[in-house]
């Protein structure tokens, strides 16, 4: 069946899972197809919260996100879960070396950051609720819960994948031809932390 | 989240994994697209009878007027559960379960992209049919319409107070998720599968036309899912979106679940738009006309889809000039459309034409569909709207469209490709005898709708005075309903005798263009035994036509087809033998996974009437769901590592 491979685009660089017609890798392709629609579930999250803050403003009870909530705890998460993008990099980066040390100390380190940005939101949640500010004490309780709270939910999911990538590369072990897993975990990790750089934006930083 | 699974491998010789389940449990465990592909189409047909039936007893009701055969209550969970099942479980269901079959075939790929997400789709879409039907015994169906607007769906003793509406929202996440993941594995499949020499421009227009749908499906079916989402809340967690008294606007529901429902109709329409494109030429003796612009035209569709959401809106008072926009937005739809048309008058004009049950369908579907697209445009002006709208007018607008247009293009699809599932034809006399009592029958029932509308019967009532000059129409379209209902009685009778004992039918029965006709009816599990080299759109005539040239079609240049080297017939269908062709092995895992997402939406279904219990459907449907997990990526290693 060696006509298969002659006829084809090449292999994407890296692959290891034969020719395909784009040249990209087909799991890689598939994920991005994957937060293309992601992208629209946060940007109706995203443009709710948007069509709500002014009706939240208004209100002569008005809570502003920034008096109830105090940006610098916040400020600290989100540069937690920045960094735990430098650290998917450079677990990559690893991997791509055949470093199996090092990629490891670097997933579990972004495994370990995303954990203390949950811990972190846990925090501020039990605090809000203490001062008053639930799901159901008003419209601005409503919208911010639910969309930290969905963007929370995409971190959780994110640890367990990197978690579950770990435990493979130590069970399995992955070498230089068999990053992909990594690759793609990593693809959606960066995007949940663009996400919270717009949410954090908007939410904390706007007036 | 660790589903996300390795593409299929290309063939190497190793044997195959024995053990696989065999029997009735191997539909359970299969991940072969050909399998799901008739799983989606027959799941998907009876819930096109069940949803058929809650049409007639509908029709029914509305017959005569004071009619009180049913009660209001259950008259809006039929009608609830009729659009939602006609959309959401029959005719997109159909669409893609065409595509699961013939799309890796017509683009010479084994399989999907990913196989066992494919299989993990199928068991969501019926696990997610069977959560939103459940309802009926759980308390009490959905009662507001498939469009589901807030605040009428809000709970409360005046509004929504049984569960209904929540299994409106999960049954159909789950559906969704179900979408979402076919739609990426559509695209991958279509854009990273196709044999060599298949370049985009030479994809048949059914795979075009898939590959535009699906993107839709992933950039539409987010604003429902953010949209439901609100709505549970809303519900079950003391939120409140849609509330006004709260500060909520009952208008974001609209936008939301719009910006997703007018693509949604594009979700249903376009891939009926590609097997007509592919059946026209065939039964035309002809190549389609303008394949260029019909492919992107598809896509001009598919962009312009999202820009016309409000349309459903005018009623609502945005004011002249958002109406201006969407207005203008929506009739810029028809050229598109209508571009499409008339290319398909053109492929068929002077054509040597073959009457053929499928090839009926295809024109029936031509004629009903442009009344449908007209009425449309009439709909499109928002004076005329303003008076049209709620009224049956409208009801007739969409059923030819996604009757008359979506249904009868998947007849004409189902005719056309049954030899490729079964071998065997569907009875060609039956077929015309069903298409013309379809026709009529169909015609009788909606289309008086049009003169109802125009006299003010407004839609979403369940009766109506006697002595308002609605009676006789009424009659009318019950009794002519009734016509439908036999027309589809005769397509399964015709479909039973046909797996027993129809005619046999070759390889390429129909004499076609496409490459599923190069390959064994039904195909073999490894669909050809050596993967085709693609040299021209119609790659199976011209290997068969060598003399003829392609000048009939004034936007290609003329080109000898014997200078394009041909498809080696005998070597795509050489005996192979068994077990040397690597395809990825059956799993239950799929199916475990879906089971368990099943278990955890019950369990938030509950979460605000019966905590406990909810608590614990939902720990152990996760518990289950990491199993699943489990075992797909032992699969899905095994498979890899038979294949290096
Ligand atoms: C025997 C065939 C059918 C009959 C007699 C029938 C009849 C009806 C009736 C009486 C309604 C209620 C209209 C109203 O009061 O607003 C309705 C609604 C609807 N039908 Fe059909 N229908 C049939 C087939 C179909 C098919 C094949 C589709 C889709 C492809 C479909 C899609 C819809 C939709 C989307 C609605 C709107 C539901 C709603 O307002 O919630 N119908 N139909
Ligand atoms: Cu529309």
């Amino acid at each position: 069946m060696s006509e298969l491979t002659t006829a084809h685009a090449p292999a994407a660089h890296g692959s290891a899972h034969g020719e395909t017609s784009l040249g990209v890798d087909s799991r890689k392709l598939g994920i991005w197809a994957f937060l293309g629609s992601e992208t629209m579930f946060f940007g109706a999250l995203i443009v709710t919260y948007l069509i709500y803050k002014p009706v939240n403003a208004a209100r002569s009870d008005a809570q502003l996100p920034h008096e109830m909530l105090g940006i610098n705890f916040t400020a600290l998460l989100a540069a937690i879960l920045l960094a735990s993008s430098l650290t998917m990099v450079l677990s990559l980066a690893s991997i791509r070396k055949n470093d199996q040390k090092w990629f490891t100390i670097w997933l579990a380190a972004t495994a370990g950051l995303g954990l203390c940005f949950l811990g972190g939101q846990v925090y501020e949640f039990t605090h809000l609720y203490h001062e008053g500010l639930t799901l159901s004490s008003s419209l601005l309780g409503t919208t911010f819960f639910v969309l930290t709270g969905f963007h929370g939910t995409h971190v959780a999911i994110g640890v367990a994948w990197l978690l579950s990538v770990l435990f493979r590369s130590r069970t399995l072990g992955y070498n230089v031809a068999e990053h992909m897993d990594v690759e793609l975990v990593g693809l959606y990790w960066h995007f949940v932390d663009l996400v919270w750089v717009a949410v954090f934006t908007l939410i904390y930083l706007l007036p | 989240m660790a589903t996300v699974e390795r593409p299929l491998q290309r063939p190497v010789g190793i044997p195959q994994a024995s053990a696989a389940p065999s029997g009735w449990l191997s539909w359970f465990s299969t991940v072969d697209h050909k399998k799901i592909g008739i799983m989606y189409m027959l799941s998907a047909f009876v819930f096109f009878i069940i949803g058929g039936i809650e049409a007639l007893l509908m029709r029914i009701q509305l017959g005569t007027p004071n009619n009180t055969f049913l009660s209001p209550d259950v008259y809006n969970q039929l009608m609830t559960m009729h659009g939602t099942t006609m959309v959401f479980l029959a005719v997109m269901p159909l669409n893609v379960g065409l595509g699961n079959y013939i799309v890796p075939l017509m683009i010479g790929a084994r399989d999907m992209a990913f196989p066992r997400m494919n299989a993990l789709s199928i068991w969501l879409f019926i696990l997610g049919g069977l959560m939103l039907y459940s309802s009926f015994i759980l308390g009490g169906a959905p009662n507001a319409g498939w469009f589901a607007y807030a605040p009428l769906t809000e709970k409360g003793p005046t509004l929504s107070a049984t569960h209904g509406m929540d299994y409106w929202i999960l049954g159909l996440t789950l559906t969704g998720v179900a979408s979402i993941a076919g739609a990426v594995n559509f695209i991958v499949t279509i854009l990273n599968m196709r044999a060599p020499g298949m370049k985009i421009n030479r994809m048949p227009l059914f795979a075009w036309a898939q590959l535009v749908t699906q993107f839709i499906v992933i950039f539409a079916f987010p604003s429902l899912t953010v949209a439901q989402v609100f709505l549970l809340f809303d519900r079950n967690f003391g939120t409140r979106f849609f509330l006004a008294n709260e500060g909520g606007d009952p208008m974001l529901w609209l936008h939301l679940f719009w910006f997703f429902g007018h693509p949604e109709v594009y979700i249903l329409i376009l891939p009926v738009f590609g097997i007509v494109s592919e059946v026209l030429p065939v039964f035309s003796r002809k190549p389609i006309f303008g394949y260029a612009f019909i492919a992107y035209s598809t896509v001009a569709i598919g962009f312009l889809g999202f820009l016309v959401w409000a349309h459903h809106m005018f009623g609502t008072g945005l004011g002249p000039m958002v109406d201006a926009f969407f207005s203008g937005a929506s009739m810029l739809i028809a050229i598109p459309t209508g571009v499409k048309i008339f290319n398909w008058i053109a492929t068929i004009y002077r054509g040597s034409i073959q009457m053929k049950a499928a090839m009926y369908y295809a024109l029936g579907f031509i004629a009903m569909f442009v009344i449908g697209g007209i009425s449309g445009i009439t709909l499109a002006s928002p004076p005329v709207d303003l008076q049209q709208t709620d009224s049956y007018y409208v009801v007739a607008h969409f059923h030819y469209v996604l009757f008359g247009g979506a249904i009868f293009g998947i007849f004409a699809g189902t005719f056309y490709w049954f030899p490729k599932f079964t071998g065997r034809y569907l009875n060609e006399t039956l077929g015309k005898v069903q298409f013309w009592i379809l026709l009529i029958g169909f015609n009788l029932t909606f289309g008086p709708m049009h003169e109802l509308g125009t006299q003010g019967m407004p839609r979403r009532i369940y009766t109506y005075e006697a002595g308002m000059g609605w009676d006789f129409w009424n009659m009318v379209q019950t009794v002519a309903s009734f016509g439908i209902a036999i027309a589809v009685a005769l397509f399964m009778w015709n479909m039973i005798v046909s797996l027993r004992s129809g005619q046999r039918a070759t390889n390429d029965p129909w004499d076609g263009a496409t490459l599923e006709w190069a390959t064994a009816s039904p195909p073999p599990a490894y669909n050809f035994a050596s993967t085709p080299t693609v040299h021209s759109r119609r790659p199976l005539w011209d290997s068969k036509y060598p003399d003829l040239d392609v000048a009939h079609s004034p936007t290609t240049k003329p080109v000898k087809r014997r200078e394009l080297a041909p498809l080696d017939l005998e070597e795509l269908n050489r005996p192979v033998e068994p077990g040397s062709i690597h395809l990825p092995s059956p799993t239950f895992a799929p199916l475990y996974v879906a089971i368990a997402l099943c278990v955890v939406f019950y369990g938030i279904l509950y979460l605000s009437t019966a905590a406990i219990p909810s608590v614990i459907a939902i720990v152990v449907g996760l518990g289950f769901f990491a199993f699943g997990v489990t075992v797909w990526l032992r699969a899905a290693d095994r498979d890899n590592a038979s294949a290096h």
